[in-house]
């Protein structure tokens, strides 16, 4: 008998008026490993999330997490569901309203009801863990560099210990340095908790450092998936032009022409 | 390409979708109105920041407007010797309308800019979605507190607006124009009646609703970096004003058109 995946899509699809973004994504993450998608941009890596999420809701297909159909759900048990979930965002999406530890400590406090003292320090000990002194968490989100942003948001995303963290775009607009500490970070809190993560990404350095399977997604379909050991001899011809970033293959870039 | 009736067609429909989206979402934050968690704490930062904040404004509009008023009916009415009409003339129409629709539009110029700034600015950078992933309704923490507060706030600045329209009008009567200090006052107390007031204040918090509204939809919904936030900016003071006028003139026919 085999264990049920901690997220499984079966044939989603989604569109926007007349434009379709996803042609049917089939996908499974095995609950502990870290699934990481990779594929330009505008190819449907970010809708597919935010399917998950239940951000926006799929025009047909099904979404299990833990084994449970989460599309359609009504708003209390969306939200039950999402107490499961951590996320960073690309731009880290820090509210810029609250200071940094607030920003921390958010899911304790009004997620889970948490008093604040004791959310505070869980909070302190969550930035120590992705390398930032205390004194960080008096500051406000705009007096962050962009490393240290992705650090709260990384700290934020574990502070309520969820049992699945996405990461959108980890290391996107990060010096090289940078992006291999995150990526580093990614992989010790995710070992940690032992969560289950699906990442999307089109850095291959952080794709083969965070990754136990890797997905393309190419038009809005899963085209190959492997494992992150297997990418190089994949033989496919869309994923060597993607992982070597070749101008030209069989991916044509939508470029506007006349 | 250009088929005037394709474009009539097109403008129309979209503006039903408009209206549609609007409802809809109108509907939504009604629904979590009655909905917990209440978000007090931020309630009161923004009645804060929409009623306290806005009182130098809306007190310098009332100012200047029961003064201007008082002056116009002096002239005015002078001619049919009717200056004592001033002060009941001034009272009527500042509580009646100019209170509640000039401090309507003066707060709708302030807030529901705001409001679709800062709601367009979490979005487009994400910080709506993220609310979600931390389990907390967007609706709840950010929507439900400002459409309370604004419905709570606009009568009680309109209440201040209306005391010093009426004060302006006053002085520019008892300095300027020579009226008795006395009778300007008893003029105005016999003039004025419960259901003026009471209409001002019902006006007052239908504008509120309407700012908070028009400032959160536009920014909740707004799509497109910077310059899409500054398109919902806009779009959320243009379509407040209007609603804004449109509401008084629907209150003002039900409230008064029966009266002859």
């Amino acid at each position: 008998m085999t264990a049920v995946p901690m997220i499984e899509m079966n044939g989603v699809t989604k569109s926007f008026g007349s434009k379709t973004v996803l042609q049917g994504i089939d996908l499974k993450v095995e609950k502990g490993k870290s699934l990481v998608i990779i594929g330009g941009s505008g190819t449907g890596k970010s809708v597919t999330l935010k399917c998950i999420l239940g951000l926006l809701s799929p025009d047909n297909g099904s979404i299990k997490i833990d084994g449970k159909e989460v599309t359609n759900l009504g708003s209390k048990e969306r939200k039950k569901v999402l107490t499961k979930f951590g996320m960073l965002f690309q731009g880290a999406a820090l509210f810029d309203s609250l200071p940094v530890w607030t920003n921390v400590a958010f899911g304790l406090i009004q997620g889970k009801g948490m008093n604040k003292s004791e959310a505070k320090e869980i909070a302190i000990e969550k930035l120590r863990r992705v390398g930032l002194t205390p004194d960080v968490g008096d500051l406000s989100p705009a007096e962050l560099s962009g490393g240290m942003q992705k650090r709260v948001g990384l700290a934020r995303a574990i502070a309520t210990e969820p049992e699945i963290i996405f990461f959108d775009e980890p290391t996107t607009g990060l010096d090289p340095i940078m992006a291999d500490v995150i990526n580093d970070l990614i992989v010790e809190c995710v070992q940690d908790l032992g969560a289950t993560t699906l990442s999307i990404t089109h850095d291959m350095a952080s794709a083969r450092k965070i990754a136990d399977r890797i997905a393309m997604i190419y038009q809005g379909k899963i085209i190959w998936e492997g494992d992150k050991t297997e990418i190089d001899t994949s033989n496919n011809e869309y994923v060597d032009q993607f992982i070597h970033g070749r101008a030209h293959g069989p991916i044509e870039m939508q470029l506007l022409k006349p | 390409m250009s088929n005037p009736l394709a474009i009539i067609g097109r403008v129309f429909l979209n503006s039903l979708a408009e209206i549609g989206r609007l409802s809809r979402f109108a509907g939504v934050a009604i629904s979590h109105i009655v909905t917990p968690p209440i978000y007090w704490r931020s309630m009161l930062q923004q009645m804060w920041l929409i009623g306290y904040n806005s009182l130098p404004v809306v007190g310098l509009t009332a100012l200047f407007t029961g003064a201007a008023l008082a002056q116009q009916i002096f002239v005015g009415g002078s001619r049919f010797n009717a200056e004592s009409v001033v002060p009941g003339v001034v009272v009527i129409a500042i509580v009646r309308e100019l209170g509640p629709v000039l401090g309507g539009l003066m707060v709708a110029g302030r807030v529901s800019s705001a409001m679709a700034a800062e709601l367009g600015t979490m979005r487009v950078t994400e910080q709506i979605d993220a609310l979600t992933t931390l389990s907390t309704d967007p609706i709840n923490y950010l929507v439900v507190p400002r459409l309370i507060a604004a419905i709570v706030t606009l009568p009680l600045l309109v209440l201040v607006a209306n005391t010093i329209g009426v004060l302006g009008g006053f002085l520019i009567g008892t300095e300027r124009l020579g009226l008795n200090a006395g009778t300007y006052l008893q003029v105005t107390a016999d003039f004025l009646e419960q259901s003026d007031v009471i209409s001002s204040l019902v006006k007052a918090a239908v504008f509120g609703f309407i700012i908070a509204l028009m400032g959160s939809y536009h920014g909740y919904n707004s799509r497109g970096g910077a310059q899409g936030v500054g398109k919902a900016t806009t779009n959320a003071v243009v379509s407040a004003f209007i609603l804004i006028l449109l509401a008084n003139l629907i209150i003002t026919v039900i409230v008064f058109g029966g009266q002859s």
